[in-house]
């Protein structure tokens, strides 16, 4: 290959950042060092035509060096950081924001604080209203950290309680932090994003303040506004609270019934299953075994014991009932390809046998009546766990054999 | 300071406007051109492309050269434009501005260039060879074709100025054709024969009761090789890492000064910051300018310096003279271009060259500093040269010629 003899300035720091990605990739900081000190005179020319300029690519490419470098200190990070700030007034608040972020990974909280305050105190001509979102979350972070205060003054009062006394000093301090923390927090959650960990600490305070009517409004808004990004999370902290709040089935299957729809191998589809199996209702038993076929569908789940007890548990009950039995049906017909070849091969009966009794005993039940007590997976097994003299096992031998015609009609 | 010792030079924008009746403006490498040309009349022991290899490596004040301007002289404004280099300096570019402007000043017929000089083909084919770790008994064979096609004659060598039927001539490149050329008249080069010859000079070799071993084309591929492809990595590292900017900054007014001047010592700040972090401490010298990029020495044991090998190994003894093995050439182009037309002789990108030839090319482009093309106009003119007689029979396109 005939290599180019030809250089100049921008070709030579074209280069120059190649060699820096491929150090950075390879996390040798010190020859990323090494080049990107070459690098660094791009600053004084002009690239105002280019979509991301040099300062950008020295702020980001330098933070990993700093941050990742064994010589480098914090004091010398924070150094570099206060510079890039004031290499590009139309990021600084994002500068700012990553900076905080930092500092907040290397434990230090009040530095964190200190600069979150003075980056909300900034303005700059027409850039404060363009860096309007950027505002907005820094205002949440200090929010955030507000929150993280008045956490750790409520446990001392409760500490204090505990030991038979009250403080009101601390008692102040804390509700001054609740002030400060919820203004900020509900600031952020008003606008459509993923704001998990605040809307949890909002809910946090005003549960404990006892506000549960705004609470459950800010869940409600936060899990079923369609104008926010579907989020899964959502579903999950309005179900808790609806748990905590000791509200009617009714109302938690409903929010279970979307994290379902969504997520179906989400882990409280174990509790939803639970939940529907013990209802009088036969619309939400058959929900039921649909939730929990639906979570079996998902590799990660597999091994779950608990989930196939879930599934053996319903499937007994239907047998023994002799009625439903095609909601079995129903269910196996999707599936009565492929889960013999996921689930039920010999090769899985003779491993969860040897890991796990419990796992295997519950497929064992399950696999019996889906594929009768001729399949491999139940013959193995019921072999080894009447060979071992487990009482268990016999008795699920014996439930299977019994209700063998069962299958038949499942599978016909 | 006042404003007026910074309005900068008193013609800079008009020397810039485009609309100018001569062509001839002074520019940067237009000073390089000057140089060349005093020291091809002076007839000083180097060549062009050595010339902008000290320029690139800093021996050569070029770039920043308004550091070393006298005080009063300040720079500003459209001046930066003139001043300001940001690209090496090309050869092509150099070379060709170098004949013009010794036609515009009418200058005479230039000193005689002999076989004496530094720059005759003989003498540069010694060196290249040298640097080429090739064995010192190709240098018969450059000579042998030199003197065959008149390349070493004074007339075709001397510059006279003004003279466009005769073809300028590139010294460096004109020796390393010479070179490659004797490589394909010997070896072939056809990603075959090569190779072929070379084992059958091993074999030789392990009857060689003789002195000095025979020359192996297998061994120096692989001890070349391996060099140059180390020599290549650093150099492509040198030009990531290549600074353009110096302590001193230049404003374009007096309004952006200060911010010029924050920024310069923004980056002094970083640079600081960074170059501690880089772990080897970067070299405080530069390393004196060197004449050679590579170099070989018989003193190594490891058989890694082939001057001294013999090429008995691929040649055979007929009526008392020594004779290469190989019969036959292949050209690398059956017909020449118009150079005035299209700046080429031949089109090296267009055709599948073996990769041997690749390879040699590759070589001396490296020396040299520049595009392997070049390199391959000059060995395509040596040939048409060379082969002249047989050409005039208006052979088939790509036939092997027998010699």
């Amino acid at each position: 290959s005939s290599h180019e003899h030809k250089l100049n300035f921008k070709k030579s720091k074209e280069a120059c950042l190649s060699y820096i990605q491929d150090a950075l990739l390879q996390k040798q900081w010190k020859r990323a060092a090494e080049f990107l000190t070459c690098y660094v005179e791009s600053l004084e020319k002009d690239y105002s035509r280019e979509h991301i300029g040099p300062s950008e690519k020295i702020w980001r490419i330098g933070t990993e060096i700093l941050w990742h470098h064994s010589q480098s200190s914090m004091k010398e990070f924070n150094c570099f950081m206060e510079q890039m700030k004031t290499l590009g007034v139309k990021r600084y608040l994002k500068v700012c924001l990553e900076h905080v972020f930092h500092l907040l990974c290397n434990g230090q909280i009040d530095e964190a604080y200190q600069n979150l305050s003075l980056a909300e105190s900034w303005r700059f001509g027409e850039q404060t209203a363009l860096q309007d979102k950027e505002m907005k979350l820094i205002q949440a972070y200090r929010g955030l950290l507000d929150y993280y205060s008045w956490s750790k003054q409520k446990n001392i009062l409760l500490e204090h309680a505990e030991d038979g006394f009250s403080d009101l000093a601390v008692e102040q301090e804390m509700h001054g932090y609740f002030r400060k923390a919820a203004v900020n927090l509900k600031e952020i959650i008003k606008i459509p994003g993923i704001w998990d960990v605040f809307v949890k600490c909002y809910v946090d305070l005003l549960e404990f303040y006892g506000d549960h009517n705004e609470a459950c409004q800010v869940l409600n808004e936060y899990a079923y506004n369609s104008k926010f990004p579907a989020n899964p999370n959502a579903h999950v902290y309005l179900y808790q609270f609806l748990k905590r709040q000791g509200e009617s089935k009714k109302s938690l299957v409903s929010a279970l019934k979307i994290l379902h729809d969504i997520v179906p191998s989400h882990e409280l589809m174990i509790d939803f299953n639970t939940m529907l199996q013990k209802s009088k209702k036969r619309k939400k038993r058959r929900l039921g075994l649909e939730v929990i076929f639906a979570a079996l569908d998902y590799a990660g789940w597999k091994e779950n014991a608990k989930a196939w007890s879930c599934l053996a548990r319903q499937v007994k009950q239907i047998v023994i009932s002799e009625k439903h039995l095609d909601w079995i049906k129903q269910e196996w017909n999707s599936r009565k390809d492929w889960w013999p070849a996921f689930h039920f091969s010999r090769y899985l009966a003779k491993r969860n046998w040897q890991e796990n009794k419990s796992l295997s005993y519950e497929k064992a039940l399950v696999a019996g009546i889906l594929l009768g007590k001729d399949c491999k997976y139940f013959k193995y097994v019921s072999h080894q766990g009447c060979k071992a003299q487990l009482k268990r096992f016999r008795m699920m031998k014996k439930f299977v054999n019994r209700h063998n015609p069962v299958y038949l009609r499942i599978s016909g | 300071e006042s404003t007026s010792v910074y309005s900068g030079s008193v013609d800079g924008s008009l020397y810039l406007t485009k609309n100018q009746k001569e062509k001839l403006r002074m520019t940067m490498p237009m000073t390089l051109s000057f140089c060349y040309m005093a020291l091809l009349w002076l007839r000083e022991p180097i060549t062009l492309s050595e010339l902008l290899r000290f320029v690139v490596e800093g021996h050569i004040p070029y770039l920043n050269i308004f550091q070393h301007f006298p005080e009063k002289m300040k720079l500003c404004g459209l001046d930066l434009k003139i001043f300001c280099v940001e690209s090496w300096p090309v050869y092509e570019e150099v070379f060709n501005k170098m004949h013009e402007l010794a036609a515009f000043l009418d200058l005479p017929r230039f000193p005689d260039i002999t076989d004496s000089c530094f720059l005759h083909p003989d003498m540069l084919c010694m060196k290249y060879l040298m640097e080429a770790n090739l064995p010192d008994e190709l240098h018969n064979w450059t000579c042998r074709v030199v003197k065959k096609i008149g390349i070493g004659e004074v007339d075709f060598l001397t510059l006279m100025p003004g003279n466009k039927s005769t073809r300028k001539v590139k010294y460096d490149v004109l020796a390393a054709a010479v070179i490659v050329v004797v490589l394909k008249l010997l070896f072939l080069l056809d990603d075959h024969y090569e190779w072929l010859l070379s084992e059958f000079a091993e074999e030789r070799n392990k009857n060689n009761t003789e002195g000095g071993p025979y020359f192996e084309f297998k061994k120096w591929y692989e001890v070349v090789k391996h060099s140059l492809d180390m020599e290549q990595k650093k150099l492509d590292e040198e030009r990531a890492k290549y600074l353009w900017r110096c302590e001193k900054p230049l404003f374009y007014s007096v309004k952006n000064k200060s911010k010029v001047l924050k920024r310069r010592q923004m980056v002094v700040n970083l640079q600081n910051q960074f170059g501690k972090l880089s772990g080897s401490v970067r070299r405080a010298e530069k390393p004196n300018p060197s004449s050679f990029q590579l170099s070989w020495s018989e003193e190594n044991t490891d058989g890694s310096c082939f001057h001294g090998h013999s090429l008995k190994g691929i040649l055979q003894e007929k009526c008392g003279l020594l004779r290469a093995m190989n019969p036959d050439y292949w050209l690398c182009t059956v017909k020449l271009c118009n150079e005035k037309l299209c700046g080429h002789l031949a089109h090296y990108r267009e055709v599948e060259f073996p990769q041997s030839y690749h390879f040699v090319l590759g070589l001396f482009s490296f020396l040299l500093r520049i595009q392997p093309s070049y390199i391959h106009d000059e060995v395509c003119m040596i040939e048409h040269k060379l082969f002249n007689k047989k050409l005039c029979k208006k052979l088939k396109y790509n036939t092997v010629l027998r010699k």
